[in-house]
């Protein structure tokens, strides 16, 4: 997939310098993707920093997402750091999101409310256990590196594994008894329990993985440069003006920065031991 | 039991109407309910088998691919949103496979994925086995003898090659309120008709049982003797009760007017006898009585001259006279003898009355009404009918209040002259009402009770009648007198 991706570059718009006409920025499950009044909101600031029409294109899971940049209908995407690397070939860094003030989060692994007995992976044998996406750096990436790290085979150690395609849906999945336990996104665990408290209050963590590089917003190989650095200003500049500011806050994020392709060295590392880069 | 049969129909036909009442309004009312409750599970069972087999379709490729967050999705969407009115509302969902392992359930904390349906409570237990019995290529309910739950199964299949089967469990708890809510609105509709149909009853039982309350009493007085009347209103209609009131009124009226004859026969019998005594014993004091009035005459007479009588002795003489004198008068009143003159009666008779009384009537300041028409001549003894008027008008004089009025009627209708004296009044006492004809009865202080005896005296001696009667504060005397023509 990656040897055909470095095949395509040069038939977009790449060639050509002038800018864009439209601006498709797709967006995917590594954040709280599906409040729309904010997504629209957020389209509209960037229409209006940009003076471009700016298209957001929602998927469900990562692998939709990731088609869609090999089909070239995406000049950006919010990527989670696993699929960034895989496509490492046809995307470029764009900028990073700021959790708590630094560009990094964490998988935690958490069980139900009501599942007191659980104090680590180990006392998931043989429990029904939700990953969010095959994609998933801390929804499935980490959490089967975990488990091969402490010496079990992550394909038999659980009785019953399913995906649930966001990190939102697997907190729910456990919440609601379906999943034993889950491996999710830190990131998302903690915007959602400031939009839906109820939900993530019925769910515990029980452990928290090292950190890992955010999940950043990549450039299509094929964007011009003009776009590239416009949009990257564009993100960069949203803490430096009011609305930016809000629009950040209801992200559950602090800002942008430029960042460095070596934060996702730990992720890229674990991908080696699944024997995937 | 016999106590309640013995009760009076006054009580006993409204109680067994209302009786019948309630017992076919709850007997309805029951019937419709169990129907009711009869067809809300069917509705239960339909509306369950579509939703089933539309969720069957779905999930057959989704479990085929092994997508258990897609299948649980489709499990538990049918579920949200759920109101615990709604009656047709799934309790769970699930799906178990061929072996009974669950493939995927909407309640995973109480049946978790891959687990066997038997480890589950009993309910579930029975369900696993009727399924391992039953073809499972087809829909069917499962209810489990008093669980509380009901088991709609699809087969989860596609040409042939079956996964497993969903099943969609309904509680009865769920919908046992809906039919509470049908109960509850029956029950007030019964409530509603027990409400018009009791009182109508009640209204309808006493209606027909009044009248025969009434002429059980009559029946009863009946036997014992003079029954009272009843009320015509109180049964109006000419059905089989009607003619048995129609019955009742004419024996009873007859009793009635046989006991009336009875008690005049009686009493005219009595007053005869007494008539008859006292005419007896007046003549039998009248002969010696006229000898000592006639020898006291005498002395008067002889003793005129000198010497004069000594005063005591002419005291003494004045008062035997005076004493023979009141005794003589009384026994002429007793005595009647037949001193008939045959001079007719004329309207000047009446006028003469008239001036008798008008002092009287001035003294107590009354009224007096006259009301006389009569014919020039009528031919019956005048000086008779003056002693019964005067002896009549003194009467109702002496006992009208000061005010109040007399009144004299008299007229002439075939052959009969009727009279008619009446005085404003409360009637006299029942004791003295029944011997008023008889001598020296008298309601009045002083009266010495003669004077209505000479009347109905003279009134029999006329061959007529004569009756008292009262009403509204008056009294009044009628008297009625053959008129014969002699040739």
């Amino acid at each position: 997939m990656a040897a055909l991706a470095v095949g395509m570059p040069g038939t977009g718009r790449a060639l050509t310098h002038a800018p864009a006409q439209v601006l498709r920025v797709g967006l995917t499950p590594a954040f709280v993707h599906d409040q729309h009044s904010l997504m629209a909101d957020w389209r509209n600031y960037l229409e209006s920093r940009l003076q471009t029409p700016v298209e957001f294109v929602q998927r469900n899971s990562y692998r939709e997402t990731m088609d869609l940049l090999h089909q070239e209908r995406l000049d950006f995407a919010w990527l989670c750091d696993y699929p960034f690397l895989y496509l490492k070939d046809l995307v470029r860094l764009l900028a990073i999101p700021l959790n708590h003030g630094r560009p990094y989060y964490r998988s935690y692994l958490i069980v139900g409310s009501g599942d007191s007995k659980s104090k680590s992976m180990a006392d998931l044998k043989g429990a029904v256990f939700a990953y969010a996406d095959p994609y998933s750096n801390t929804g499935y990436l980490a959490p089967r590196y975990r488990l091969r790290e402490m010496g079990h085979d992550p394909a038999s150690f659980f009785r019953k594994t399913f995906f649930t395609w966001s990190h939102r849906k697997l907190i729910e999945a456990v919440a609601k008894g379906y999943a034993d336990g889950g491996a999710v996104d830190s990131f998302v665990f903690e915007s959602l329990e400031k939009v839906k408290p109820d939900i993530v209050r019925r769910t515990r963590i029980v452990e928290r993985s090292v950190e890992y590089g955010f999940p950043p917003f990549a450039a299509h190989r094929s964007v011009s440069a003009t776009d590239f650095l416009r949009m990257q200003k564009a993100l960069l500049g949203m803490s430096g003006d009011p609305a930016g500011r809000t629009l950040l806050e209801r992200l559950n994020i602090d800002g942008f920065i430029v960042g460095d392709r070596r934060m996702y060295d730990g992720v890229e590392m674990m991908m080696r031991a699944f024997g995937e880069h | 039991m016999k106590r309640l049969l013995d009760l009076s129909l006054r009580h006993k036909i409204p109680l067994w109407g209302s009786g019948l009442i309630v017992a076919a309004t709850l007997a309805v009312s029951v019937g419709l309910m169990a129907r009711a409750f009869a067809d809300l599970k069917g509705d239960v069972i339909i509306s369950s088998q579509g939703l089933g087999r539309t969720l069957a379709k779905t999930l057959f490729p989704v479990l085929l691919h092994d997508d258990l967050w897609r299948a649980i999705e489709l499990v538990e969407a049918p579920l949200h949103g759920s109101t615990h009115a709604d009656p047709l509302q799934a309790e769970a969902i699930f799906v178990v496979d061929p072996k009974m392992r669950v493939l995927v359930s909407s309640t995973p904390r109480t049946m978790p994925l891959l687990a066997e349906l038997d480890s589950f409570d009993p309910d579930d237990r029975q369900l696993a086995a009727a399924l391992r019995d039953a073809d499972t290529s087809v829909s069917h309910a499962f209810e489990f003898g008093h669980s509380d739950y009901l088991h709609v199964t699809t087969p989860v299949a596609e040409e042939g090659s079956l996964i497993g089967t969903l099943v969609i469990t309904h509680s009865k708890h769920v919908f046992l309120p809906r039919f509470f809510g049908i109960a509850l609105g029956g029950a007030g509709m019964g409530a509603l008709v027990l409400a018009i149909l009791l009182p109508l009853n009640w209204y309808w039982g006493r209606h027909m049982a009044q009248p025969l309350v009434q002429l059980s009493r009559g029946m009863d007085e009946m036997v014992r003797g003079v029954p009272s009347e009843i009320n015509p209103d109180l049964y109006g209609h000419n059905d089989e009760l009607g003619q048995l009131f129609d019955a009742y009124r004419e024996a009873s009226a007859e009793i009635r007017q046989k006991a009336a004859l009875e008690r005049e026969v009686l009493q005219s019998e009595r007053l005869a006898a007494v008539g008859r005594l006292a005419a007896g014993i007046a003549h039998e004091v009248n002969n010696p009585l006229a000898g000592m009035l006639m020898a006291l005459d005498n002395l008067k007479r002889r003793s005129a001259g000198d010497p004069p009588l000594d005063p005591l002795l002419e005291r003494t003489l004045a008062f035997l006279e005076r004493g023979l004198q009141h005794v003589s008068e009384t026994v002429g009143a007793l005595l009647l003898e037949a001193r008939v003159q045959l001079r007719p009666l004329t309207p000047h008779d009446f006028e003469d009355l008239r001036t008798l009384l008008e002092p009287q009537l001035a003294n107590k300041s009354l009224r007096f009404d006259w009301a006389v028409r009569v014919p020039d001549s009528i031919a019956v003894a005048a000086s008779l009918v003056r002693q019964i008027l005067i002896n009549l008008l003194l009467n109702a004089v002496q006992a009208t209040p000061a005010g109040g009025g007399v009144r004299l009627a008299a007229n002439m209708r075939d052959d009969t002259l009727s009279l008619q004296v009446s005085n404003d009044g409360e009637p006299p006492p029942a004791h003295i009402l029944a011997h008023i004809f008889e001598p020296f009865v008298s309601g009045r202080e002083g009266g010495h009770g003669l004077g209505l005896w000479v009347a109905y005296q003279t009134v029999q001696q006329l061959g007529g009648h004569i009756a008292i009667d009262s009403a509204d504060g008056r009294v009044v005397f009628r008297v009625r007198l053959p008129v014969v023509e002699t040739p």
